[in-house]
């Protein structure tokens, strides 16, 4: 009998407070979730409920956390290895702070690709870059000669250089127009097609996470409300009526 | 319906380096009554411009021209600066994006109210404190001699938006410039502001000009909405009969929004035609 496969990324009581003494704030309570290989999960909620410091957590880029992580079957520690960058990279929100200013795309995008001793450096920035829809034109601008969408294609074909099984993307969209938006959103689908990648995806907005995802899970305070599927969310079948809340909240005269 | 407001071949245009003028308004007429117009557009779209033009906030070496700015029978672009102070505030206001960045960040929100509504009405102490709590209350602050007292730092976004809105309001203007007035606010609280601010524009009679990126907000909210593209106006149209806007862009925009209510595969990227921008602007007058 063939073992089952391990989730892309297993997370069990997760827990991250800020501050010490009274000030101190638990801004992620006892969060567990289960990302199975390949899917979309999506991370919902109102600024300050927490999801994106489960993404930081995940990533590695906060030190105190408690609970158990574990990507690909591999529980990770304090410290993340070079092995865990080569399974998981991160895309972040903005595509202006996210990117170094007086790097070209090029410097960018070999910075690692030369750091994990990657070889066909020239081969591998050009193929990334097609795949991104930036064409070898865009090798050697720099962020301010890019528009916003085009930062943000930088940003995700960065993600891609060392060939990662797992995207963690904080909210990829949301500074973006919505017609850029449908551009990125469509780059993520076909990339996730070809490359069979794994998102976990935080966003605060609904409609972008039930056209991306599978499951997504409910972020309020710092603690899961509930999960649900994408077709639960889109039919409003809710348990929890911060939930409802939620969806009523997120249905324009359009919807 | 008189109009409240009539703005007619609006152009708004920046100084390029090296020489030439970008146009960030191409010469835009339209009309507002008391009703709630929204101006929806990408960014880069002059609705912004729009909106700071009416008030004659260009600022240098921005210029605004138009052939006609008329407000309640006066001419705005005729009128001093020092006139144009007296309309600002107090007959036009205007509620930004970010309460933060709006609000002086060392003095209690109650003073600034109070202090806001004194200079536009020149009206005593003591009527300026009724004022600000009558006001505070309005925008459904719970407890407005507390809140008074509190400083900017110490109120969350939704709150300091409606602080802003309590501000802006209280000289009771005719007309309200709102530029992304619930963008950095949370969906749920983005829905008690835009309620408070709809019942305070329905009360009053006011006029509302809601710039926004959104369309699903302004289809909800407003009663008409101005498309804009490249500087002009593409199309014009009751917000009910959004969903079936004629104009290629306008459509384009609303297939390449993810809808809760409309699943698909993939979202329509949108082909843009460069006779959009080349168009004339669409007259949207009431």
């Amino acid at each position: 009998m063939p073992m089952p496969e391990a989730p892309a990324i297993l997370v069990q009581g997760l827990t991250v407070a800020f501050g010490r003494g009274a000030g101190r704030m638990t801004a992620v309570d006892d969060v567990s979730l289960t990302v199975r290989v390949g899917e979309s999960y999506g991370l919902v909620g109102e600024s300050g409920s927490g999801k994106s410091t489960v993404l930081r957590a995940i990533a590695g880029l906060i030190a105190g956390w408690n609970g158990r992580i574990a990507v690909a079957g591999e529980a990770v520690g304090k410290r993340r290895d070079r092995a865990f960058f080569r399974q998981l990279q991160m895309v972040f929100q903005d595509p202006y702070g996210s990117l170094h200013p007086r790097h070209t795309v090029d410097r960018t995008l070999s910075e690692p690709l030369l750091l994990h001793g990657f070889d066909r450096v020239e081969a591998r920035i050009e193929a990334v870059l097609e795949q991104v829809g930036l064409g070898p034109a865009f090798r050697f601008r720099f962020p301010h000669q890019l528009s916003g969408g085009q930062r943000q294609r930088v940003a995700i074909a960065r993600a891609l250089m060392l060939e990662p099984r797992i995207l963690l993307l904080d909210e990829p969209t949301s500074a973006l127009d919505v017609s850029v938006q449908a551009e990125i959103l469509n780059l993520l689908s076909d990339l996730q097609a070809r490359h069979s990648l794994t998102y976990l995806l935080v966003s605060h907005d609904l409609p972008v996470v039930a056209h991306m995802c599978d499951e997504v899970a409910v972020m309020r305070r710092g603690r899961v409300v509930e999960t649900l599927t994408a077709g639960a969310m889109r039919a409003s079948h809710a348990a929890q009526s911060y939930t409802q809340d939620l969806l009523a909240a997120s249905r324009g005269a359009l919807d | 319906m008189t109009s409240l407001l009539r703005v007619e071949d609006l152009t708004v245009t920046f100084p390029k380096r090296g020489g030439g003028l970008v146009e960030a308004v191409r010469g835009i007429s339209f009309s507002v009554g008391r009703e709630r117009v929204g101006i929806v557009g990408e960014s880069g779209s002059g609705k912004s411009m729009t909106g700071r033009a009416i008030l004659r906030l260009v600022r240098p070496p921005g210029r605004a021209a138009a052939r006609r700015i008329d407000f309640d029978g006066i001419d705005l672009q005729s009128l001093s600066e020092r006139k144009m102070r007296g309309i600002r505030g107090q007959r036009i206001s205007m509620v930004m994006q970010d309460p933060k960045f709006s609000l002086n960040p060392v003095m209690s929100v109650g003073r600034q109210i109070a202090e806001a509504y004194r200079l536009h009405t020149g009206s005593a102490k003591g009527e300026a404190a009724a004022k600000t709590l009558e006001m505070l209350a309005a925008v459904q602050i719970d407890d407005p001699e507390r809140v008074a007292g509190l400083y900017p730092h110490e109120v969350s976004g939704g709150m300091g938006q409606r602080i802003m809105i309590a501000m802006m309001l209280a000289p009771d203007p005719d007309l309200l410039i709102a530029d992304e007035p619930t963008s950095a606010l949370d969906v749920t609280v983005q829905r008690s502001v835009l309620a408070i601010l709809d019942r305070l524009v329905r009360d009053r009679g006011m006029g509302l000009i809601l710039i926004s990126h959104d369309l699903n907000l302004v289809a909800s909210f407003c009663d008409r909405v101005i498309i804009m593209y490249a500087g002009r106006i593409v199309e014009t149209c009751v917000a009910g009969a959004l969903d079936r806007a004629e104009h290629p862009y306008t459509q384009a925009l609303l297939a390449a929004l993810p809808r809760l209510s409309a699943p698909a595969e993939r979202l329509a990227a949108m082909r843009r035609d460069p006779a959009w921008a080349d168009a004339a602007s669409v007259d949207a007058h009431a």
